[in-house]
């Protein structure tokens, strides 16, 4: 990344008074790994429609992609953000749950009966908010525990996603919330013009998490903390409010992710989807993001996220077993990681000498 | 009080200790019935499994890594060996169950191996993705249904005891044979850390990869042995409890990672901390048994569980890492 700083600089400094081009060779150069995800993507695409044209390429079953990836996506952001700093927040799945029951229960108990329509939108515009607001108190805990107390992000968000899954059973009692208003389902199921909602929210997302990381100096800070946390943390970049800020921002990309689901689901509960969380994983590392941290880009889930939809949805046409599909996902882990040795285990020798006790 | 007293007092394992006891005291109170016999057998049977699981993952988080697919394997391990010895004519006896677990375990245990040892992946995304390696193709390939006709050495095993009792209104109670193999878990562990320079191997890696290499430890062939000796200890563990609750179930056991998890955390063991004792592992694994067993004894509703658990992974994290924290903004350290 300074090697780019750096070229960039030097470009924009030499060139004269013409408009500077954009440099495409430099770009594909620097990205090689997000345009490769690309081709694979369109590749996974072809194949998909080539095995199934009738089932995949349909109307109905691309409306369904596009309604059901959102969510997903959302949760493997909350994952990237984490992972950029070198941690992982286990914890997105019970931050989604939790957050929806919290909304779920305010939607339930606080529109009266017979209420007008104003009435009720006003009360899941509240809903929506206290929700966010769990969401981002979770992973206020989640940064508290990681760089105030110091606890390693995996142990940290591996006992707060029992905790919060655990309340999330408390609060709901192991039943289902349901009847929430109907209106409230449009955010999960409704269009904009042709555009799912869902979508919609997601792209808003990205291309706000985007900005973030690539044109704001807390980004660049982020990407700096989980290439090298002791130099960080010598440079003065405040390592413990990066990382507060970072699993907050999870935390409230989780809560998002959680009302879609939420929206979708039609009821809030305490454990749904718990098999995303090796899916998010899966996408963020086959995305392009280094475990170690330092290294990801939000193009690259976004491209990983769809491909692992259409092998989804290309798995459920082909009548594949759900079970299948975990080995699946298992199998794809391991082979990304093993491809990506090269990568890593540049990364890792640096992660060694700077020692696992770096993390101030 | 001299010198050596107060590092006693100050270690981890004592704090979770007396907290062991404190609780154990609690119960006894406001269920006097905890206090029997026949209550310390119930609970030293339900310590069994999570107990040997338990050493497995010790080793595990001594060398600085973390394992979640331990259950995965106990549950294939299980499930496999009951499947293969129903259906072939490999012999009905426990021992054979036994034999053909561990080796099936140790075997899954190599597959983490070559991810860790010889790639050097991360310990927590290759056994994530071993996890749904070893479940999916359990589910998918070789059966979801219950067994229920286990062979006649697991049934034996069920039923055989070491001691019997018979308590006040007739019932008898009796310690399964079961606890042997979590007293041999527990004893070829503390023997492998503690006297063998193996163990001193493990120890170093958790404490600095790097060193170790440089100090002569054949990392690979560490991690080699540890991810099959987990894997090993899992597959046992697996095929005793299905003989404990007679029935081989493919999606039982895979939820009690985090039980295991939080039993061996609280009881000292650390990530990238290099520490951990077996005697730590044992008081956590019997504060999480003596935790479930009152939580159900008091009437607790078993969600409570997951709090409790999560709280404890917390705490038991939480506590040593923020007063690792402060010895070191105080300039010395603790232990």
């Amino acid at each position: 990344m300074i090697n780019k700083l750096i070229q960039k600089g030097k470009t924009e400094g030499y060139t004269d008074a013409t408009a500077s081009s954009f440099d495409w060779r430099l770009a594909l150069r620097n990205n090689a790994y997000t345009v490769r995800l690309l081709g694979i993507t369109v590749a996974i695409f072809v194949i998909m429609s080539l095995l199934q044209p009738d089932a995949f390429l349909s109307g109905p079953s691309l409306r369904t992609m596009a309604f059901q990836f959102p969510e997903f996506a959302i949760l493997s952001l909350a994952m990237m953000i984490a992972m950029l700093t070198a941690g992982i927040d286990l914890s997105v799945i019970g931050v989604a749950n939790l957050s929806a029951i919290v909304g779920a229960l305010v939607m339930v108990n606080w529109i009266p009966g017979g209420a007008g329509s104003v009435q009720t939108l006003a009360v899941i515009g509240l809903a929506i908010l206290i929700s966010l607001g769990v969401g981002t108190l979770c992973g206020i805990l989640n940064g508290l525990l990681i760089a105030r107390i110091g606890i390693s992000p995996i142990l940290a968000t591996l006992g707060t996603s029992q905790l919060f899954i655990g309340i999330g059973f408390v609060l709901t009692k192991g039943h289902a919330i349901i009847g929430l208003p109907y209106v409230f389902s449009n955010i999960g199921l409704g269009l904009i013009w042709i555009f799912p909602i869902p979508l919609v929210i997601f792209v808003v997302l990205a291309v706000a998490v985007a900005i973030l990381l690539n044109r704001t100096a807390l980004g660049s800070k982020l990407y700096l903390l989980g290439s090298n946390p002791l130099a960080a943390y010598l440079a003065g970049l405040g390592n413990t409010g990066l990382l507060i800020r970072t699993y907050m921002l999870s935390g409230f990309l989780a809560a998002s992710a959680g009302i879609i689901m939420m929206s979708q689901a039609n009821s809030a509960q305490a454990e749904m989807g718990s098999s995303y969380l090796l899916f998010s994983v899966l996408v963020v590392v086959l995305g392009g993001v280094n475990p170690y941290g330092g290294v990801g880009k939000v193009l690259g889930v976004v491209l990983s996220v769809l491909s692992l939809q259409f092998i989804s949805t290309g798995f459920t046409m082909l009548h594949f077993s759900q079970f299948l599909e975990k080995f699946a996902w298992g199998a794809l882990l391991l082979l990304v990681m093993t491809l990506n040795t090269v990568d890593f285990r540049e990364l890792l020798s640096r992660y060694k000498r700077d020692g696992a006790r770096s993390r101030t | 009080m001299n010198n050596s007293m107060k590092r006693f007092l100050s270690r981890n394992e004592t704090l979770v200790g007396i907290i062991l006891v404190a609780f154990c005291i609690f119960t006894g109170f406001v269920e006097p019935s905890f206090f029997t016999i026949g209550s310390l057998f119930d609970l030293s049977r339900n310590a069994v499994v999570i107990g040997i699981l338990a050493m497995g993952l010790l080793v595990v988080l001594v060398s600085g890594g973390i394992d979640v697919s331990f259950t995965a394997i106990a549950a294939f391990s299980m499930y496999a060996t009951t499947q293969l010895l129903i259906v072939t004519p490999l012999g009905e006896s426990f021992l054979s169950a036994l034999l053909l677990a561990t080796l099936v375990g140790f075997s899954l245990g190599m597959v983490n191996a070559i991810f860790i040892g010889l790639l050097r992946l991360p310990t927590l995304i290759v056994t994530l993705g071993t996890l749904s390696l070893f479940h999916g193709f359990l589910l998918a390939f070789i059966g979801t249904k219950r067994l229920t006709n286990l062979p006649e050495g697991m049934l034996e095993f069920s039923k055989s005891t070491l001691v019997q009792t018979i308590g006040p209104d007739g019932a008898i109670f009796a310690l399964p044979t079961a606890v042997l193999f979590l007293i041999g878990s527990v004893l070829l562990t503390w023997f492998i850390l503690q006297r063998t320079m193996l163990g001193r191997g493990i120890y170093a890696l958790g404490g600095s990869p790097v060193a170790a290499e440089r100090t002569g430890f054949n990392v690979p062939k560490l991690q080699f042995f540890i991810y099959g000796y987990v894997g090993a200890l899992a597959g046992v563990a697996g095929v005793i409890h299905a003989s404990l609750v007679r029935i081989a179930n493919p999606s039982d056991l895979v939820g009690l990672v985090l039980t295991v998890i939080a039993a061996v955390v609280i009881g000292g063991a650390r990530l990238f901390g290099g520490r951990g004792t077996v005697i730590g592992t044992v008081i956590g694994v019997a504060l999480i048994v003596v935790i479930n067993n009152s939580l159900i004894l008091l009437g607790i509703p078993s969600y409570w569980q997951r709090v409790v658990i999560g709280l404890l992974i917390l705490l038991g994290t939480g506590v040593p890492a923020f007063r690792a924290k402060l010895a070191e903004r105080r300039g010395g350290s603790l232990e």
